[in-house]
């Protein structure tokens, strides 16, 4: 079958079970969005304002669905206004496949017009990436793509195609999909080993990451900690992974993680860090990270073994394999002195007080959770309101609480819904941000209405940019630099102006009303909460800190 | 002590990096190097017997830990093969020099018996400088040029160094031979 290059690009994606691409067109693209336009009825194209949302929206939709989220740029800007989308995928291994278009191969390298290097601008936010330019290895490229974004470790794949490459024709043969890898699996010996020394813990605690929630570990997670009464503590990739009722969850473990999360590190006997990467955000002070503990670390990517702190045992493996195979090695435990004293350290009665009549933002959040299901999604910025949203959502499952962990990407957040509720159109998508975030990317807005995706805002409004102004109030004296902007955005009207439903809430009781309100709309809504911009993030351990040196209040 | 900072003492270490020949090979082993702030001394690249396959020789100092990552973070390359560090005991390492050192009639004799003892080659001679070159381990270069030190040095190229096993066989070199 004779196909141009461009009707190669869909047929491909059709057979990796693609069936939605975000994007965005442009003029090197002009033959892919001509192949698109003929796939119209098979290959569903989300149209964004900006390539960065797409990006976004394709990651989004990956995190949302477990499935490989592809975006679609032309050559030139297009391609870098998806550099942060690829990277913020990169730094919290979400499955992407990204396909930009170039100059004609004739003009590569000449500095053509919308012309750049993208292969070399991506090069370390990409697990790989290709320049295609020339047509016979265009089929394989796009199929190793997808292999490598969704196997091992995650991540985005970039495969930057030229202009005649999607315009000529070639004999397109289907070729076989690539056969995926296997995980990488503990032997039965080592997990004898480790299973040894969860028996003989008497204060064991369980550390669990974005890898085991990547997995699908969460039934083993349960079952394990049940059988082995052992206390577990998550990073913000892993929310939702142990379960919310399970009094032997502690709750999210680092720089702003519970008291009893971090004092159980520290006093642990045994550390079972499962999927995890002991980042700068968790393991405050390398040298004093767990102290009294042996660390046994469990990791699909052996380069995470001693990287940021130094390991006992480590065993590179699938999360899920790994806790399967564990579960019947392990005698059932008491474990009740230990779970009574971490009890103990349990903070009652510590959240953020608002100073006035405004809106606390854990009461807030807390009424998001009452008015929506289990089987909402909420979706992030990043900030205060990306961390008050960790602490206090009840997250009952992985996939539904989407945020940029690794990179902290302020804008992340529209994007990431839209791709969100295109994955999920019988879901509710919850979009929590802050005043600072939605001002960078709330272009996307026009998306959610045009595509009638009833995504519901509720914006944390302190009108500062909430997190550095709290860091220059509490590490730098007081001197407020540039995180005070008097804007004067009218929040309700910009969501009118975009063709979406927009309110106001100044207390608590008007906020029920405009969700009871955005419930029924069958688009998208905006919700702007007044916070008071004194409210803080705690508890907090300053960088290079422990447990010991939490900040309360 | 669990930071980095407990590691133990910094050594020279050689790692042979087998690579797929793609286009950005070189560029995605040095952006790699690069980004994670690795200490790299020499990287020298060069085809192999085998069709495709490049070999990649670095010199880099770190502890065992430092090594762990640079060797783990290199195999997770796409087009990177087999990451091998070369046993300490059992590596040969070579390195080329070729220095252009100004000479005139008066102290090419004194340069010549220098080279001589080195046993460099003397490659060129013209009429305001001549050209040495000198095979050896990078220690005995590095001698080397400190004894031509006090004569004017106008240009030294160095390749970096090279590094071989002595007897045992690499066996992934020998398993990728077989697959082709």
């Amino acid at each position: 079958m004779k196909l141009t290059g461009a009707e190669i690009v869909a047929e491909v994606l059709l057979d990796q079970g693609v069936d939605t691409v975000f994007g965005y067109p442009g003029g090197a693209a002009l033959f892919l969005y001509d192949a698109l336009y003929k796939y119209s009825d098979k290959i569903r194209h989300i149209l964004t304002a900006h390539e960065q949302g797409a990006a976004h929206a394709a990651d989004g939709y990956a995190r949302a669905t477990g499935k490989t989220g592809v975006v679609m740029a032309t050559s030139g800007p297009g391609a870098t206004n998806l550099v942060t989308g690829i990277a913020t995928a990169y730094m919290d291994s979400v499955p992407m496949v990204a396909i930009t278009a170039n100059v004609p191969s004739t003009l590569t390298g000449r500095d053509a017009f919308q012309e750049i290097y993208i292969t070399g601008v991506t090069m370390p936010i990409t697990k790989h990436n290709y320049f295609v330019n020339k047509i016979e290895d265009l089929e394989r490229c796009l199929r190793e793509a997808f292999r490598i974004a969704s196997t091992g470790r995650k991540g985005p794949v970039l495969v930057d195609i030229s202009k005649d490459v999607t315009a000529s024709t070639y004999e397109y043969k289907k070729g076989p999909r690539q056969a995926f890898p296997e995980l990488p699996k503990a032997s039965d010996e080592d997990i004898r080993k480790i299973a040894d020394m969860i028996n003989e813990a008497e204060k064991p605690v369980m550390y669990v990451g974005g890898g085991a929630a990547s997995s699908g570990a969460a039934d083993a997670t349960a079952e394990f900690m049940q059988k082995a009464q052992i206390p577990a503590v998550y990073t913000m990739m892993a929310a939702g992974i142990v379960g919310y009722e399970d009094e032997k969850n502690l709750g999210l473990i680092g720089m702003h993680g519970t008291v009893e999360a971090n004092k159980a590190i520290d006093k642990a006997d045994l550390v079972l860090a499962l999927g995890t990467r002991f980042s700068d955000r968790v393991a405050l002070n390398t040298d004093k990270f767990a102290r009294h503990a042996k660390i046994v670390q469990v990791d699909i990517d052996r380069s995470e073994f001693n990287k940021n702190v130094i390991i006992d045992v480590s065993v590179m493996s699938d999360v899920k394999y790994f806790l399967e195979k564990l579960i019947p090695m392990i005698k059932p435990a008491d474990h009740s002195d230990w779970l009574d004293r971490i009890k103990k350290w349990k903070l009652k009665g510590r959240d953020v007080k608002a100073t006035n009549s405004m809106i606390a933002p854990h009461e807030l959040i807390g009424k998001i959770c009452d008015l929506t299901d289990r089987e909402t999604i909420y979706v992030t910025d990043v900030g205060q309101h990306q961390i008050w949203a960790a602490q206090y959502l009840k997250h009952y499952k992985t996939k539904a609480f989407i945020t940029s962990g690794g990179l902290g990407t302020m804008g992340f957040g529209y994007g990431a819904a839209i791709g969100a509720q295109i994955g999920n159109p019988d879901k509710r998508v919850v979009h929590i941000t802050g005043d600072g975030s939605l001002h960078m990317n709330l272009n996307e807005t026009c998306t959610a209405v045009s595509y009638n995706l009833p995504i519901i805002t509720v914006i944390f409004n302190n009108r500062v940019l909430g997190m550095v102004y709290q860091w220059q109030n509490s590490f730098y004296s007081g001197r407020i630099s540039q995180t005070t902007p008097e804007r004067k955005t009218d929040f309700v009207k910009v969501a009118q102006a975009f063709g979406a439903k927009g309110f106001k809430a100044d207390t608590l009781d008007e906020f029920i009303a405009a969700y009871e309100q955005a419930h029924k709309e069958n688009g998208p809504v905006w919700i702007d909460c007044a916070i008071d911009r004194t409210s803080k993030v705690l508890p907090m351990i300053p960088n290079g800190g422990t447990v010991a040196d939490i900040i309360l209040d | 002590m669990r930071g980095k900072e407990s590691s133990k003492q910094v050594e020279k270490r050689v790692i042979v990096v087998l690579v797929d020949d793609q286009p950005n090979v070189l560029a995605r082993v040095s952006s790699l190097i690069g980004r994670r702030n690795y200490n790299i001394h020499t990287l020298t690249a060069t085809e192999t017997d085998m069709p495709g396959i490049t070999r990649i020789t670095a010199v880099v100092s770190g502890n065992e830990y430092e090594m762990h990552q640079i060797v783990s973070q290199l195999e997770k390359l796409e087009n990177v093969r087999q990451v091998d560090e070369i046993e300490r005991g059992s590596g040969l390492y070579r390195e080329l020099l070729l220095v252009k050192v100004a000479a005139d009639k008066v102290n090419r004799g004194d340069i010549r018996d220098i080279a001589d003892i080195y046993r460099a080659k003397i490659i060129d001679l013209s009429p305001q400088s001549m050209i040495l070159e000198l095979t050896g381990s990078s220690n005995k270069i590095d001698v080397f040029l400190d004894v031509l030190s006090c004569y004017e040095i106008l240009q030294v190229c160095r390749t970096g160094t090279t590094g071989i096993e002595r007897d045992k066989i690499n066996n992934y070199d020998a398993n990728l031979k077989k697959e082709r």
